[in-house]
Formats: structure tokens, C-alpha cells, sequence
């Protein structure tokens, strides 16, 4: 070490611009591997499958992908502050029952009153997780897990065994998610929306920017004054809204409702953040990189349809792809990492 | 009760015992309020059908809770239990349909759970990937796989002897024939966490991953096994459900990953390693396993019943968090005990 360090301590000025540069990369590297990735499975499925690479099928895919992206960006913003919040399905679950029974109990509401009380909804969720976390301080796997079980009982509780059928919804509720524009479903370009908005926002706010301080070392968040706890609330808060936009989605699209409504949504959430490189332990990873999270595993899941592979294999598949991800991702981070070190100037 | 005590009460006697035999006692009077509520609302609480419903209904999770507690106490997770379990009775189901005895079916399917938990094992400590995400993603996996191997097709013909060891009790008692599987192997689990260099590893490692290995503790291949024994019993689980149900399905116990976590965190573990103890899991899982058969017995469903479930779950951590805020002037004695037992629940 000491001679590797005599040799390059020449070159000082120059390993360390090359060093800055690394530190770059490591903070692309995670998009631009998957997108690598996702180029070389859409190419590669379709030199088999002509049919996959059709604008309809992308078309079908984002919009498959799109609610789930919406719950992902959420989850990012609780996973970056070192948080985890295991009780996205149920929140989108209780949300979409509860817009479904609003509409079944009371023929004639206005629609967007509708879809303002359950975003209202999906906030006042998220802040009791936000509150348990940062008030109570209750372990956000334990709150969440606990607040998993009591939204969908409460779900069940209000449903008393009804679902709600297509007929009881309004057409203009159900075209939230069939309308389009410019062609484009409008659930993708809503997703789109929140994706850019979040991402934004994170990127450049002081805000953003402390959620990543307070998930990259708590302690110095709080030394330096930021109020961590105030803005994991609101992170946990901001996470139960974009439920609550995924829940009237989700009654929109599917209009067949019952409690059961996306059971075990969560893993799939969680698998699209991680896979899209966004630190499990918090202070690392972006929204964009979330949403191609999730575009990923739903053109994993699209191929294996069009390739007529048969459903059974597609649960396999997926988990195989996530432990696929997060391996190559941690290789690339080492290999940079021990790259950086090397370089270190003393 | 205090027969049990944790190494860490060995490591600071007055602080930890309290906060021990606080949780504990806790558990144990909730316990009992619930089976008192139990016998005041339902004629046949009390009758022996009863208890063994209550308890042959709870055997699989409280299997893979045993070798979930030591995980948890070493500060990791294993998120694919169920899956696994799925797994193993996938393989059951295939290997009796393709004629092969059923031992060696079950055998089988053991050896495939301990397989599930070395690749788990591998990954979390050769590759360093966090647990969360690797049992994540096996989750996924082995489920999958379990759906590959049977599809959508039950297979359901077993032979008389296998359901009977799944739904049967000792004749003339409601004791039934897993609870004694399980007794067997809470005997063991509670030797290797609570009496032997292993736990005391274990709490070490949960507590200060850097220091146990200093200390010369062999961290990763104690993780490494820690898995492998969870894929095992979880395995062992799933032979223990499919006789239960005398059905092989690919989405058996969907989902009981969840159950099995929420029974070990009420129990009194730390999520974040180093604290709790077996003693305080097999109370949470009596105070669960009681509370879902008294609502039954009141017609209230399952679904309903998880409300109660997770309510506990927030209100176990919730709880002692408020009530160490109380005034100094309400808490005198306790509070410096509760702080420093506390502090990392």
C-alpha cells in the first residue's frame, strides 16, 4: 500500500479528478447498468418475437407497470431515509375499496370528490405509519408490518364479504385509467408525472437533499441540523398519498374490486426499488432509477408471456432477476469502490 | 421463566433480567386475559377438539419461528420461509405422484429446504448481500419454482398414516401428534440459543457484528448454518402442512412469512439483533394462536382477526416506547432500568 501510495502520489491532482469522476459514475452507474439490461432483453426477445417489439406491446407494458411505479416512487422516498414501509398493498388496497364503496353507497357523488377523499385517505394512512415511526418510535418493519395487517382487516371489515362490480362505478371514474392523450394511456403519463416531479424534487431541493443525508448517516443529519424526524413523517405521509393515486387507479383500470385488491403488492413494490438500485439501507439510489425498476420487471414478465413461456415460470424468473440485480449491482460498487481506494491520495 | 435467562442479563444482571422478565410477564398476563375472555364467551373453549385445533393450526408457523428467532437475534432476516415451505410440499407432492415412497418424498423435500437455505446462506454471506433483499428475491424463487413443479394441480391422495401425523393427537388426549414434534424441537432451540456457545455467539454477533468477529467468533459460517437450519425446518414445515391439509399446492401458506415475523417481533426480539428470547416467541405465538381461535369461536374472521394481530404488534413496541416518556415523578424505579433494556427495541 505505502508503495502504491509513493507511486501515484505524483500524479496526485490527476488520480483524484479520475477518483471525482468515479464517484460520478457510482452515483449513474446503477441507471445505466439497468438500462443496459433492459436493452439487451428487449433486443434479444425481440429477435424472436417480432411481435414484442411493437409500440402496442410497450404500450401494454408501461401501462401494466405504471401503477406499480407509482407505489415505487413512494417507497423510494421512505427506503432513502433508512426506512422501510412493508403496508403499500394494503394502503392501496383500503384506498381503492374505499373509492369503489364511496361510489356504490352513494350513486351520483362527483368524481373527482372521490378521487380527492381517497388521495386524502392514502395521506392520513401514511402519516399514522409516519407517526408511529417518528413519534412512537417503533422500528418502521415493525409499525408498517403491524399497520399491513390492521389497513387490509379494516379493508375486509368495511367490505363484509361485497366487492364492488364495474356497474357501481361511474364511466367517468373509469376513464381515468382508459383515456388517453396524445395516444398515450393517461395512467402512464400520470406515473410519468409523479416519476419526474419526485425525481426533481429530490435531485434539487434542500429537502430532497436531506431526505438522502438523513438515510446516508442519521446522526450527522441530526448533528447538522436537520429535523429527520419531521421529514421521515413526511416522507411515510408523501408515500401513503401516491397510494392513495395508485388505489384510484387501481379501481379505475380493474373496476372489479374486492379486499383483497393487490394482496401482496408489497414484495413486488419493494422487489422494483431494490432492483432499480436504490439502497435498502437508505441514502443511495434515485426515483428514475425505481420506475426502471419496475419497468424491468414488467418487461420480464411481458417477454415471458409473448415468448409463451408458461405462467408458472414467471414467478421464478422474477425472483431469479432480482437476485441478479442486486448481485451485479453490489460487484460494480465494489469493484468502484476498490478502485476509489486505490486512488486515494494521504 | 427464570430458568431462561438471556446472556445479555448475564452481561448487565439488574438491567436486562428486569426488562425480561417485564416483557414476559407481559405476555403472560395477556395470555391469560385472552383465555379468560375465551371461556367466558364460548362454551367450548375448554373442550379438548378445541385445543387441538388451536394448536395443530399453528404448528407450521411456530416450526419456522424457532430457527426465525436465532436469525433475528443475529440481526438478519429470512423473508422465503414460506416459500420454501411451498416448495418442499411441491416436492412431496411430485415424488408420491411419481410413485417413490413417501419417506423418501419427505426426505427429499428436507434436503431441498436445506439447499433453499444454503443458497440464502451463501448469498448473504459470501456475496455480503443484505438479507432482506436475498430472502426478497428467493421469496419470489422458490415459490416460482413450486409452481413449476406442480403447476396448478393439487395433489391430494396420501396415504391414511401421513394425514393422521398431520390432524391426529395422541390417542384419548387433544394433544396433537406435531405439537410433540414441536416440544421436541423447542427443547433443542432453547438448549442451543439459551445454554450453549452458540446463542451466546449469536447474541454477540446481533449486538456488534465487528466486535463478535474481533472476539473471534466465526460470523459468517454461524449465519451461514443459521440459514440452512432455517430452510430446513421450514421444509419440515411444509411436510407438517401438507399432512395437516392432505394437499400438495403450489400456494400453500402463502403469505406466513409475515405471521412468522409478526410472532417472533411480539415475542420481544429486537429487529436490529442481540435481544430477546425463545421463551418470549412461544408466549406470542400462545397469545396469537389464542387470539385467532377466540375470535373464531365468536365468528369473527380471519381476515378481521389480523386487525387484533397487527394492533398487538404496533402496541408491543408502542407501548413501552410511551410509557418510558411518562414524567420522571410517575416512573422512579423503573425508568432507568426500562431505558437501558429499552432502548434499541
Amino acid at each position: 500500500m505505502t508503495t502504491a501510495e509513493g507511486a501515484i502520489g505524483g500524479g496526485r491532482s490527476a488520480g483524484r479528478m479520475r477518483a471525482d469522476r468515479l464517484v460520478g459514475l457510482v452515483g449513474r452507474v446503477r441507471e445505466l447498468g439497468l438500462l443496459v439490461a433492459l436493452a439487451l432483453l428487449v433486443a434479444a426477445v425481440g429477435l424472436r418475437e417480432p411481435r414484442f417489439l411493437s409500440l402496442n406491446n410497450a404500450r401494454t407494458i408501461l401501462l401494466a407497470v405504471s401503477i406499480l411505479a407509482v407505489v415505487a416512487v413512494g417507497q423510494t422516498l421512505v427506503v432513502l431515509t433508512r426506512n422501510v414501509d412493508l403496508s403499500v398493498a394494503s394502503m392501496v388496497g383500503l384506498t381503492t375499496f374505499v373509492a369503489g364503496d364511496l361510489f356504490k353507497q352513494n350513486p351520483g357523488i362527483s368524481v373527482p370528490l372521490v378521487v380527492g377523499l381517497a388521495c386524502l385517505l392514502g395521506l392520513g394512512l401514511g402519516a399514522i405509519n409516519g407517526a408511529l415511526v417518528t413519534l412512537g418510535r417503533v422500528p418502521a418493519i415493525v409499525a408498517t408490518l403491524g399497520t399491513l395487517y390492521v389497513f387490509r382487516g379494516v379493508a375486509f371489515w368495511i367490505a363484509g364479504g361485497e366487492q364492488i362490480n364495474v356497474a357501481d362505478v361511474p364511466a367517468g371514474y373509469r376513464e381515468i385509467a382508459t383515456s388517453r392523450l396524445f395516444g398515450i394511456p393517461s395512467p402512464i403519463l400520470l406515473a410519468a408525472a409523479v416519476a419526474l416531479v419526485v425525481g426533481y424534487g429530490l435531485r434539487t431541493t434542500r429537502v430532497g437533499r436531506q431526505l438522502y443525508a438523513i438515510g446516508g448517516n442519521p446522526e450527522a443529519a441530526r448533528l447538522a441540523g436537520i429535523r429527520s424526524d419531521r421529514l421521515v413523517f413526511g416522507a411515510f405521509a408523501a408515500c401513503g398519498l401516491l397510494c392513495g393515486v395508485a388505489g384510484v387507479l387501481w379501481g379505475s383500470r380493474f373496476g372489479r374490486i374486492d379486499s383483497r385488491a393487490a394482496s401482496g403488492y408489497e414484495l413486488q413494490v419493494v422487489a422494483a426499488v431494490v432492483v432499480g438500485g436504490v439502497n435498502i439501507f437508505g441514502g443511495a439510489g434515485t426515483v428514475l432509477g425505481a420506475v426502471l425498476g419496475a419497468v424491468v420487471l414488467g418487461t420480464v414478465a411481458n417477454a415471458l408471456t409473448i415468448l409463451r413461456f408458461s405462467p408458472f415460470w414467471l414467478q421464478a424468473i422474477s425472483g431469479a432477476a432480482i437476485l441478479f440485480a442486486v448481485t451485479l449491482d453490489l460487484l460494480i460498487t465494489r469493484r468502484l469502490r476498490r478502485a476509489l481506494v486505490e486512488r486515494r491520495p494521504r | 421463566m427464570s430458568a431462561v435467562p438471556a446472556p445479555p442479563a448475564k452481561r448487565r444482571p439488574g438491567v436486562a433480567f428486569g426488562g425480561l422478565l417485564r416483557w414476559e410477564t407481559l405476555l403472560v398476563v395477556l395470555l391469560l386475559g385472552v383465555v379468560a375472555l375465551g371461556a367466558a364467551t364460548s362454551p367450548v373453549f375448554w373442550r379438548g377438539s378445541n385445543f387441538s385445533l388451536l394448536t395443530s393450526g399453528t404448528m407450521e408457523k411456530a416450526i419456522m419461528a424457532l430457527p426465525m428467532t436465532l436469525i433475528v437475534v443475529a440481526a438478519e432476516i429470512d423473508l422465503s420461509v414460506a416459500s420454501t415451505l411451498g416448495l418442499a410440499s411441491a416436492v412431496v407432492g411430485v415424488g408420491w405422484e411419481a410413485g417413490l415412497p413417501l419417506w423418501l418424498c419427505v426426505v427429499g423435500a428436507l434436503l431441498v429446504g436445506a439447499l433453499c437455505g444454503a443458497v440464502n446462506g451463501w448469498l448473504v454471506t459470501r456475496l455480503g448481500l443484505p438479507s432482506l433483499v436475498v430472502t426478497l428475491g428467493t421469496l419470489a424463487l422458490y415459490r416460482g419454482l413450486a409452481s413449476v413443479l406442480l403447476g396448478s394441480e393439487a395433489v391430494s391422495d396420501y396415504p391414511d398414516w401421513f394425514t393422521g401425523f398431520g390432524f391426529g393427537t395422541l390417542p384419548g388426549t387433544g394433544v396433537p401428534w406435531t405439537f410433540l414434534l414441536f416440544v421436541a424441537l423447542l427443547a433443542l432451540f432453547l438448549v442451543l440459543l439459551h445454554r450453549s456457545w452458540v446463542g451466546r455467539q449469536l447474541y454477540a454477533v446481533g449486538l456488534n457484528p465487528e466486535a463478535a468477529r474481533f472476539s473471534a467468533v466465526r460470523v459468517a459460517r454461524l449465519k451461514f448454518w443459521l440459514f440452512v437450519a432455517s430452510g430446513t425446518l421450514a421444509a419440515l414445515a411444509g411436510v407438517v402442512f401438507t399432512a395437516r391439509i392432505s394437499s400438495s399446492r403450489a400456494d400453500n401458506a402463502l403469505g406466513f412469512e409475515l405471521d412468522v415475523v409478526a410472532a417472533v417481533l411480539l415475542g420481544g426480539v429486537s429487529i436490529f439483533g442481540g435481544r430477546g428470547t425463545l421463551v418470549g416467541v412461544v408466549l406470542s405465538l400462545a397469545v396469537i394462536a389464542t387470539v385467532r381461535n377466540v375470535l373464531a369461536l365468536n365468528n369473527v374472521g380471519a381476515e378481521i382477526q389480523n386487525i387484533t394481530i397487527g394492533a398487538l404488534l404496533i402496541l408491543s413496541v408502542l407501548g413501552p416506547n410511551l410509557a418510558r416518556r411518562l414524567p420522571r415523578g410517575e416512573r422512579k424505579g423503573a425508568r432507568g432500568k426500562e431505558k437501558a433494556g429499552g432502548e434499541r427495541r
